[in-house]
């Protein structure tokens, strides 16, 4: 049976830890020894669209875990730095994925150890309720590609996992077209939900009047698009597409860091915006649009601060 | 002389309660907070903090209320202007109309409704902090002239800013208010929706490097619109902005369309951002930054 730690047992990291545990033997890296306390005497109950609760192994310290095969790194971008920080030095056979929205995990990781590295981008959303609860909202799969040391057929190895633990998954030859379109999509749904407090909604692909907010929508996109046609990467979905497909479902979907401005915690601007604007500058294509969002949220975090 | 202020929110307030320290002058204020008007009723109208001032003003709520007037001046938010002229129109039937309020297109619609309008822009700010009473926050001076499709006749223009400067509000009567009114609404369009979007001070939103280049970007944006129009502006936003920023003038002042963010209220960047971005178009001059900043504020308003 493989063994896999998920370190980072937020949304992202529960739905993977919950499910994985009734195919593979799962433990949980966690921050806080509350948390770890927890997971281990009650479980990690997941709601939505799965119902079951699932047993794990949970510590703070990885010299009390087995040597897993697969981490699979799921906090926030904003920890990510941390977290690989404390698996330093620890698990040199294991296989790292990381999770994090926007581009450049990989790198942060490769600064704190050689392991072999798989990439991946995720799409399916959840609430997390409380240390031991997760409710199941958007099932949409997570991709997964080769990055360091690991090739397309370990890509397919980790998918088929996930899917046999019941969530979706798939293998890419070259996950970057996927990469770069969830961050141009998420560079611009999340920062306008954040500055407007709107969740994804109709309005931002609405474009019938001037000032509609579609226009901005759009005009963020195409910033995006043309750091990566300038990058050499061809897009995986149209960004716009995503966004016009997205709203029409009906559903308000609250972005991430719309959560984070309304509890006035840090957000993740510096791994998303910000690293669209550095892919920018290195390919020295203008993104104004872009800048002026960045400038904006991080103002926002300096009003609580 | 007979005048009404039609919008006795803060700046409507410091119009009325200083011309109403004048012997001269009738101030009349229509206003359609009730609380408010009872209290103007009862007790005066009081300023407090950069000036300290109570004027006699009769207050109504009621538009028939309202006797023949020399002059209106008009201060109610933007997207009011409409319904509030509608209104008061018949008070001016031989009078001239002043729109002090900010933003642009204001005086378009006051022609509409009377014959002889005076284009104004005005600097001092407050907020009202209990009904009656209105903290004078910011001093600065008002610039009055003739709308050049509907002009009040000139020496009507200097009658009332000769009041007004009497009063106690600084104010200056020139063949064309153009330039101040551009400068002000690039300086509000710059600041206001910045303050707004991320929840800080004008001091604040000025200390940042980043968003310090961003108003900028803004305004060089909105200096385009006005130059197309063959509009002089009288002095550089940018010192405005940099002036405001000191300890003593507006550091700690939160923009007028922040506050409107805090208590939910509809804001006036229709006539700001979405003025300059109006205008840009209609000349052919491109106007993104302001474009984006216009959808932004309209998404807070939609949040709601």
């Amino acid at each position: 049976m493989a063994r896999v730690c998920v370190a980072g047992a937020g949304v992202i990291g529960s739905l993977f830890a919950a499910h994985l545990a009734r195919v593979a033997e799962v433990s949980a890296l966690t921050r806080r020894e509350e948390h770890a306390e927890a997971l281990r005497t009650r479980g990690l109950r997941v709601s939505g669209r799965a119902d079951f609760t699932a047993e794990l192994t949970a510590a703070t310290d990885p010299d009390d875990l087995e040597p897993p095969d697969l981490v699979i790194l799921s906090c926030k971008g904003t920890d990510l730095e941390a977290v690989a920080s404390r698996i330093a030095g620890h698990w040199p056979d294991a296989t790292v994925m990381t999770v994090q929205n926007g581009i450049g995990a990989d790198e942060v990781v490769g600064r704190h150890g050689d392991w072999r590295s798989l990439a991946a981008v995720t799409f399916m959303s959840g609430t997390r309720h409380d240390d031991t609860h997760v409710q199941y909202v958007l099932d949409t799969a997570t991709w997964i590609g080769p990055a360091r040391g690991t090739t397309y057929a370990d890509a397919q190895a980790v998918a088929a996992l996930i899917v046999s633990s019941g969530l979706k998954a798939e293998a890419f030859e070259d996950l970057r077209p996927a990469q770069w379109s969830k961050l141009i999509f998420n560079a611009t749904v999340n920062t306008v939900a954040a500055l407007t407090g709107l969740p994804h909604d109709p309005h931002f692909a609405a474009l019938d009047r001037p000032g509609d907010l579609g226009h901005l929508v759009k005009g963020l996109m195409d910033e995006g698009k043309a750091v990566a046609a300038a990058a050499g990467v061809e897009l995986g979905e149209d960004p716009w597409e995503m966004n016009v497909l997205a709203t029409r479902r009906g559903s308000a979907h609250y972005p991430s860091m719309l959560e984070d401005v309304e509890a006035h915690r840090r957000t993740e601007i510096d791994t998303i915006t910000g690293a669209l604007v550095r892919a920018a500058h290195r390919v020295g294509v203008p993104v104004p649009l872009h800048e002026t969002m960045e400038r904006l949220i991080k103002a926002k975090e300096d009003s609580w601060s | 002389m007979v005048v009404a202020v039609i919008g006795c929110g803060a700046v409507g307030s410091l119009f009325a309660a200083n011309l109403a320290t004048l012997d001269d002058v009738e101030v009349w204020a229509y206003d359609l907070a009730r609380e408010h008007v009872d209290a103007i009723n009862r007790d005066g109208l009081r300023l407090t903090g950069a000036g300290e001032v109570t004027g006699r003003v009769r207050a109504t709520s009621d538009a028939a209320e309202l006797p023949p007037c020399d002059f209106g001046i008009v201060a109610t938010k933007a997207m009011h202007t409409d319904a509030a002229l509608a209104a008061t129109a018949h008070a001016f039937a031989e009078g001239c109309v002043a729109t002090v309020q900010n933003g642009i297109g204001n005086e378009e619609v006051l022609a509409r409704y009377v014959q002889r309008v005076i284009r104004g822009t005005t600097f001092p700010a407050g907020k009202i902090t209990a009904p009656g009473v209105v903290q004078w926050d910011v001093k600065g001076d008002t610039t009055l002239g003739p709308f050049e499709d509907r002009p009040a006749p000139f020496e009507q223009v200097e009658r009332l800013a000769d009041a007004c400067t009497r009063g106690g509000m600084p104010t200056k009567a020139v063949e064309d208010a153009r330039g101040p009114q551009w400068r002000k609404v690039i300086f509000n369009a710059a600041t206001n929706p910045l303050g707004a979007l991320t929840g800080l001070t004008h001091g604040r939103v000025c200390e940042r490097p980043d968003l310090r280049r961003l108003a900028s970007r803004l305004v060089d944006e909105g200096k385009e619109v006005a130059a197309a129009q063959g509009i002089v502006l009288d002095s550089d936003p940018e010192e405005l902005i940099d002036y405001a920023a000191r300890p003593e003038v507006a550091y700690d002042h939160k923009a007028s369309m922040l506050q409107d963010v805090e208590a939910r209220r509809q804001t006036e960047v229709d006539y700001l951002n979405g003025g300059i971005a109006g205008f840009g178009k209609k000349l052919g001059v491109p106007t993104p930054t302001h474009e984006t900043i216009w959808a932004l504020v309209k998404g807070v308003e939609a949040s709601w």
